[in-house]
Order: C-alpha cells, then sequence, then structure tokens
C-alpha cells in the first residue's frame, strides 16, 4: 500500500468501473459505477436483492466482477481472496463477525498475525501493547486480555473495527453495523466512525435502516435490480426520496387504515407465569385483528409467545384455543391447536438454509404433504408454488437453496412454509427485523391482509413504527408484566413508550426504531 | 432482478443448467462410474476377477455391510453415527448362540432374542443420546465397550460353536444360485430408499440432520426420530449379526470388529455427510460396493491383507478430503 500514500492528490481512494455480476438466474449487478473518497462515510441502501451484498463481495474479494474494474487509488487491482482485499488496505466487517469466542481481545485482533520472538514464539507483550494503544485510541472499557466471548455485541463489532485497522485499513465497509446493537452501542459507534472519518478513512456503510444513514453518511448511493439508481449528498435528500429511489415508485402512504374490532375469541391467555421471566399475563385475540406485544429488551415477550407454544416449559396459568383449554408441551402439539409460530431467529429456529425452498416448505407440512405416510411430491409442488407466488417470492427456482436468498426473501419462505399448515393463530416473532424497507412494506400489509382474511394474528416487535403500522391493539409490557393495551387509535409513539419504559416524560420517537435485542 | 426471475418457475427451474451437469452433481451417478472404472481395472489386472467363485465370494461379503450401511445412513442424515454396531452385531450372534446352545431353545427364538438384544442396544444409544444428551460419540464407543464385555462374559471369552442346523441354513441356503444374506441385503436396501426417499417418518431424519432447532419447531418430534433411528440401526445391526454366526455356524467373540468404521466409511464415500442433513441409501450402497471391490482387488493382487486396515482409514480421509475441496470450491464461487 505504501507505494499508493503519496498518490494522495485524488480524494477517490476506492473506484469501481462499470462492474457486472450475474449469477445463475439473476444479474445481480449490472454496469455499476461508484467512488469512495478519503474522510466520508458513503451509505449503500437498496432494498433485498438490490446488489448490496454482491458489490461488498466484489469488494472484499469473495467475488470476482464479469466485466469492470476495481480502482485502488487509481491503480486497478483485482483480489482473488479477502487477504489479498486486506492487504490492499480494504477491510470488511460482515453482518456475522469473524470472531473466536474463546480467544482474548489481542489475539482476535492480530489473529495469525502476532509479533513474534526469536524461536517463532509470539511476543505476547509486544501484541497486547499493539492492542491497547488501538483500544485507547477508541476509548472501549475493556482490555487486550478480555476474552471476546465475554463482550456485548457492540464491543465485539469495535474489536471486528479494531481488527480492521490494524491490517492498516484504508477504507473500512460495514454491512449492517448496528443489527444487532443497542441504541447506546450504536452511538458509540457512530462517533467513532466520525473520528475514524476525520482520520482520512473512507467509510462505506451498507445499512436497512434509513434514520442511521441520514445520521451518519456524507453520501447516499442507492441500488435497485443492481443498477446504480442515483449518488447524492445526504444533505440533499430526505427520507421519502430515499425510499422511493429504492422501490422505484411511491410508497403506499400507510398499510391499511381498514381496522378490524375483530371478529371471534381465538386465543385466551389467563394468568400465565413462568418464574422470573413473566408474571401473570393475560390476554385474548380475536380472528381478524393483529395483537403487537411491544417492550423494551428484556420484557418477556418473546419468552411468553415460546412458552405459549411448547417450547419452553414450566409455565402456570391457562390457556385457550378457540374456548377449549389446552396444555401444550411440544412444537407438534401448537400446530395441532392451529398456532403457528416464526421465530425472530429464522436462521437458527426455522429455517434450513442448505435445503431448498420447496424442502423448506415439507418441513413443518410433512403430514399435509404425506397424508399417508408417503410423500406425495405433487402436494408439495403446489403448497409451494403457490404460497411462493402469492407472497412473491422472488428466486429463480424453487430448487435454489435458502442460503442463496436475501434476508427478505427468506423471511417469505418462512412466513409461507407457515401459511401452508393453514393456522387460525400466527404469532410472528419481529416479523421485519434485518429485512429492507421495500419488503418491509410488504411484509406489513401481508399481516394486515392475513387479519382481513379471518386470521388472529399476534406480532411481536420492538420496532415501535411498526407496532403503531401494523396493529389493531397494542399490548405493553415491561419487566415480564403485561402493563396495559392501547387501541391503535390512540395510540402514539409517546403513549406506547411511557408504558414500555415506565417513566413519564419526552419520548425518544425518531430513534425508538433502534431498540433492539 | 428482473420481473421474469421473481416468478416462481417450478420444479423446472434448473432445466436451464443442462442435463449432464445435474447428472455430476448427483454423487451416486459419480461413485457409479467409480465402481465401473474399479471393475473393469480388476478384470484387466486379475483373471479371476470375473469367475463366478470370486463374484459370489464378493457379493456375500458385502452383504453385511450392505444390511448395516442402510441404517447407518439414516443416522448419519440425522446427524449422528454408531461406533457400536460391530459389537452389537456379535452380541447379537452371541445371545443367539448362547439361548440356542445353553438354553435349549429353538433357532427361530433365538434368532429372535438376537434381533431384540440388538435393538436394546439401539435403544440404549438413542435414549442417551436423545433423552440425557450425551453425544453419539462418547455414547455409543461406550456402548461398544459394554456390548463387546457382554459378549466375553457370555461366551468365556472363546466362541460358541455347534449351532443347529436349522440356524445354520438362514445363511447357508441359496435361492437362485445367491445365499440368503444376498437377497435379504438386497431386500432391506430397495425397501430402505423407498422409505427414506417416501416417507414421511424417514423424511423427518434430514431436517433433524439439517438444523435440529428450526426441525423441532417445524413440529418434528426430534427425540421419538432419534431414538427410533438407533433401534433401527441396533437391528439392522443384529440382523447382520445372525446372518454372520448362521454363516460360520459359530458365534465369534470377535466378529464384526471394525466394521463400524468400514460402514460409515462407506456411507460417506457415497454422499452422507458426518454433518448431517445428506445421503442416500443407493449411494451408500455403492460406497459398500466401492470398498468391497478394493479388498477384493488387494486379495487378488496378492497384497498382504493387513494393508486393508490401512486402506479403509486412507480411503476415508481421502473422500472426506476430496468432500472438503468441492465444497470449498463451490462456496468461493
Amino acid at each position: 500500500m505504501g507505494v499508493f500514500e503519496h498518490m494522495g492528490d485524488s480524494q477517490s481512494i476506492l473506484r469501481v468501473e462499470g462492474v457486472s455480476k450475474a449469477f445463475p438466474g439473476v444479474q445481480a449487478l449490472s454496469d455499476v459505477t461508484l467512488e469512495a473518497n478519503r474522510g466520508e462515510i458513503l451509505a449503500l441502501v437498496g432494498e433485498n436483492g438490490a446488489g448490496k451484498s454482491t458489490l461488498i463481495h466484489i469488494l472484499a474479494g469473495v467475488h470476482r466482477p464479469d466485466s469492470g474494474r476495481v480502482l485502488r487509488d487509481g491503480g486497478e487491482v483485482s483480489f482473488h481472496s479477502t487477504h489479498e482485499a486486506e492487504a490492499a488496505g480494504i477491510s470488511v466487517v460482515f453482518q456475522e463477525l469473524s470472531l473466536v469466542p474463546n480467544l482474548c481481545v489481542a489475539e482476535n485482533v492480530f489473529g495469525g498475525r502476532q509479533p513474534l520472538k526469536r524461536l517463532g514464539l509470539i511476543n505476547q507483550r509486544a501484541m497486547y501493547r499493539a492492542t491497547q494503544e488501538l483500544l485507547n485510541l477508541f476509548q472501549v472499557d475493556f482490555r487486550p486480555s478480555t476474552q471476546v466471548g465475554r463482550l456485548s455485541m457492540g464491543n465485539q463489532q469495535m474489536v471486528e473495527i479494531i481488527k480492521a485497522l490494524a491490517r492498516n485499513a484504508k477504507v473500512l465497509v460495514l454491512d449492517e453495523p448496528t443489527s444487532s446493537l443497542s441504541l447506546q452501542e450504536a452511538a458509540r459507534l457512530f462517533e467513532r466512525l466520525n473520528q475514524l472519518k476525520a482520520q482520512g478513512m473512507a467509510i462505506i456503510y451498507v445499512s436497512h435502516h434509513l434514520e442511521e444513514v441520514f445520521e451518519i453518511s456524507d453520501r447516499v448511493a442507492v441500488l435497485r435490480d443492481g443498477k446504480l439508481v442515483g449518488v447524492r449528498p445526504t444533505k440533499q435528500l430526505d427520507e421519502h426520496q430515499v425510499i422511493s429511489m429504492m422501490v422505484g415508485r411511491e410508497l403506499d402512504a400507510m398499510t391499511a387504515n381498514v381496522r378490524n374490532e375483530g371478529g371471534k375469541e381465538m386465543l385466551r391467555v389467563e394468568s400465565f407465569s413462568r418464574r422470573r421471566v413473566f408474571h401473570d399475563v393475560s390476554f385474548s385475540l380475536n380472528a381478524g385483528e393483529v395483537l403487537t406485544f411491544f417492550g423494551l429488551v428484556g420484557a418477556g415477550r418473546t419468552e411468553m409467545a415460546r412458552a405459549l407454544v411448547g417450547l419452553d416449559a414450566g409455565a402456570t396459568g391457562r390457556v385457550l384455543v378457540r374456548g377449549r383449554e389446552v396444555h401444550i408441551h411440544q412444537p407438534s402439539a401448537a400446530m395441532h391447536a392451529g398456532l403457528a409460530y416464526l421465530s425472530e431467529d429464522r436462521k437458527n429456529e426455522g429455517l434450513f438454509l442448505d435445503m431448498s425452498i420447496s424442502e423448506n416448505f415439507l418441513a413443518p407440512n410433512l403430514s399435509q404433504v404425506a397424508p399417508t405416510g408417503f410423500l406425495q411430491w405433487n402436494i408439495l409442488q403446489r403448497l409451494t408454488s403457490t404460497y411462493t407466488r402469492q407472497l412473491d417470492v422472488r428466486t429463480p427456482s424453487l430448487n435454489q437453496k435458502l442460503r442463496k436468498l436475501s434476508g427478505g426473501n427468506q423471511q417469505k419462505v418462512f412466513l409461507g412454509e407457515w401459511l401452508a399448515t393453514g393456522p387460525q393463530i400466527l404469532i410472528v416473532d419481529e416479523p421485519t427485523r434485518g429485512i429492507d424497507v421495500g419488503t418491509k412494506q410488504e411484509i406489513h400489509r401481508l399481516l394486515r391482509q392475513l387479519a382481513a382474511e379471518g386470521k388472529a394474528v399476534m406480532v411481536i416487535s420492538s420496532d415501535l413504527l411498526e407496532a403503531l403500522r401494523v396493529s389493531d391493539r397494542i399490548a405493553v409490557m415491561r419487566e415480564g408484566r403485561l402493563v396495559g393495551f392501547l387501541p391503535a387509535a390512540e395510540a402514539t409513539e409517546e403513549k406506547v413508550m411511557v408504558l414500555a419504559a415506565g417513566v413519564s416524560g419526552p419520548a425518544r420517537s425518531a430513534k425508538m426504531e433502534g431498540v433492539k435485542a | 432482478m428482473s420481473t421474469t426471475v421473481s416468478k416462481p418457475t417450478g420444479a423446472s427451474g434448473g432445466a436451464g443448467r443442462g442435463f449432464l451437469r445435474r447428472m455430476i452433481e448427483q454423487r451416486e451417478l459419480s461413485i457409479f462410474l467409480v465402481v465401473v472404472v474399479a471393475a473393469i481395472f480388476l478384470r484387466l489386472a486379475s483373471p479371476n476377477f470375473l469367475s463366478q467363485a470370486n463374484l459370489t465370494a464378493l457379493v456375500l461379503g458385502l452383504s453385511f455391510n450392505g444390511i448395516m450401511a442402510v441404517g447407518m445412513t439414516v443416522l448419519l442424515i440425522s446427524g449422528g453415527f454408531d461406533l457400536s454396531v460391530g459389537a452389537s452385531l456379535s452380541l447379537a450372534g452371541a445371545v443367539a448362540g448362547y439361548s440356542m446352545t445353553k438354553l435349549g431353545v429353538s433357532a427361530p427364538l433365538g434368532i429372535v432374542l438376537g434381533l431384540l438384544i440388538g435393538s436394546g442396544v439401539g435403544l440404549a444409544n438413542g435414549l442417551i443420546i436423545a433423552k440425557i444428551g450425551v453425544n453419539p460419540l462418547i455414547a455409543t464407543l461406550g456402548m461398544q465397550q459394554v456390548a463387546r464385555g457382554i459378549v466375553y462374559l457370555l461366551t468365556s471369552g472363546l466362541g460358541i460353536p455347534n449351532l443347529p442346523d436349522s440356524f445354520d441354513s438362514i445363511a447357508q441356503g441359496k435361492l437362485l444360485t445367491l445365499q440368503y444374506p444376498i437377497w435379504i441385503m438386497l431386500a432391506v436396501v430397495v425397501v430402505g430408499e423407498i422409505l427414506l426417499r417416501r416417507a414421511r417418518f424417514f423424511r423427518q431424519s434430514y431436517f433433524i440432520g439439517g438444523n435440529e432447532r428450526s426441525a423441532r419447531l417445524s413440529g418434528i418430534n426430534v427425540d421419538r426420530v432419534k431414538i427410533l433411528n438407533y433401534v433401527l440401526m441396533g437391528l439392522l445391526a443384529a440382523l447382520t449379526g445372525i446372518l454372520l454366526t448362521a454363516r460360520f455356524g459359530a458365534a465369534s467373540v470377535s466378529a464384526g470388529q471394525g466394521t463400524e468404521l468400514q460402514v460409515i466409511s462407506a456411507c460417506v464415500i457415497g454422499g452422507s455427510s458426518l454433518a448431517g442433513g445428506e445421503g442416500s441409501v443407493l449411494g451408500s450402497l455403492l460406497g459398500v460396493v466401492l470398498m468391497a471391490l478394493i479388498f477384493n482387488g488387494l486379495n487378488l493382487l496378492g497384497v498382504n491383507p493387513y494393508w486393508q486396515t490401512v486402506v479403509i482409514g486412507a480411503v476415508l480421509i481421502l473422500t472426506v478430503a476430496a468432500d472438503a475441496l468441492s465444497r470449498r470450491r463451490s462456496t468461493a464461487k
């Protein structure tokens, strides 16, 4: 890299020129030209499958473009691995962190490149000292010897960034860095990013959260269907403009304004408790309504839902489905009772990423597809194509492995396979976590539509705007207790937050979307 | 992404990828080709290879591992495996032999007792693994020692010879010039292949091996499937043990030693993944055939039989390595 250092006249530290990349059945990127400059934060936004990940994979050396060039300080480069990209000063911090939880911070930061003493032994002292210097720079409160697994997600993210710095990164690419951070952690991250920017680093920031994009970025680049729709200084844009650039049309002002009073009572929960987790929760859910459980992290919403469908044992209280008391001790019993539970962690609890879309549909529908004990492929075929079409899952084929689909499309498959089981009560935990704006809207519309078709829909959400948009009623939980219900017509951000946080005072409404587990 | 790709194209979606390429991706076909090449090589290298005596010995020999490979395939698919099969096999033979010679029971009852003890070992494995959560390596390795130890206790460390003729005939009799074990193996394989492809119960194993937590949330009774898979494995190992005992007319204390690794290797060669979620009975059978061909070739070519053990180990490592390399290439693309 040193060779390029004195060529610093040009601001453009990294440039892609006419880059295209196709995968079987999909033109992931076509003719994208974009540059990142020294001392700026460039936000990269776009819907599912718009080409963001393909682009950063090319920068990281994971994929190679079919055509076009990548220029680093004006010189053409071609990376065959992430090591080569790192050697050229480009570090990518992916959503899934690559840290080793059992090793300490210093070992992670230097992983494989530890300073050595004679005889090839690791020079512990030099390694710790160098790490400490980097930690000081970031004013973080952990030490080089701290085991990484003990750090919070936010601090682990910091370690990834520090690792990139230790490799002398000049361009830092962050893929959805705040997806697992708390609000304060995100704020700390932004401070550090601004600090790095001031030192001349180019930062490419990929995010679904437009508020963040407006808070942190200098320029916004919008991708749609693999093409660059536009790059503009952030100051000249508003959120609405960015969204319409992303989706290529004006969004519906808001989903349904038709709110249902609700029909017949489908689910009734009385004095539902589990020691030290949630206490005395009672509510009823009617056909045709969307009831959203809102609360801060640790309010016990997910735990309550898991106990409801028999995933966690040890809950007491009464549960009635369509007026009949049920005792559900395992998920299969919940299915028989007509409940479908979609976990917030769809990748680990719900989907089979290395299997095809059809096979994923088979998992919860085995008894439907094999009424005689033997599978009938035509039934599976019919279910899969019906629901993927209805939910507009974007894929070249139903034989596509789930791993290759974007998060939004994975979520649609997840919803589709459970709708195929024909549930009357649908419990959806964080339906749009990690999903882009366009698909988010589609999923909100879908939840409303399901309620309109007479299903009872229970949503768990930490996204206040989502709760306000999609619900007929909002149930607020705090510290394991249900603290109140608000009809959608009366709910405001402030009222909900006051209940959820248990304090009165000005709600920090603009930031609430960031309150995540 | 254009509007044309946004429409799901159904099962015909893979049509654009070319027939040949899809066939190559089928593990069964590529291993079948390797089997054919190995057979051609042996035909050229040794005139005795195609003799009827050699071929029937070859097929009879592989039928024992073939039966067990069916159970092991199901286990591997569900993310488990069983190191106790060699010992269960021996135990089933010893229990059958002991009950017929020492307790004087009839041959059919002796067979039933042998099959029961094998299923019992499988049940114990399944309960320990699924209900207590001991990992399959430790659980079945321990069970291997327990079962082998009981064999020594039952037989006082010697074998049990002089079994009734009616018992021996189940492995020594012939139908259409082929010994019964070959027919039994073919029946187990065909039924296993059909069930694993089409039966609801067996299909659940693919999901459990693919992602156990997701399987549970999809309403699959994970524990029950796992336990029954181990019972099935124990039953098939016992069946193999009965047939081997009948074939030799004696229960042997060393029967089945090392077969667990042969069977697991054959399944992995045939496309089962140690990580779970993948595999087929047909592939595993081809794996068994390929290993049998290799051993047969070593015999025909007069290689010191002690090399066989070396070869089993090397073949297993090579297969897993080749698999790892091809995976790495396909993900790097």
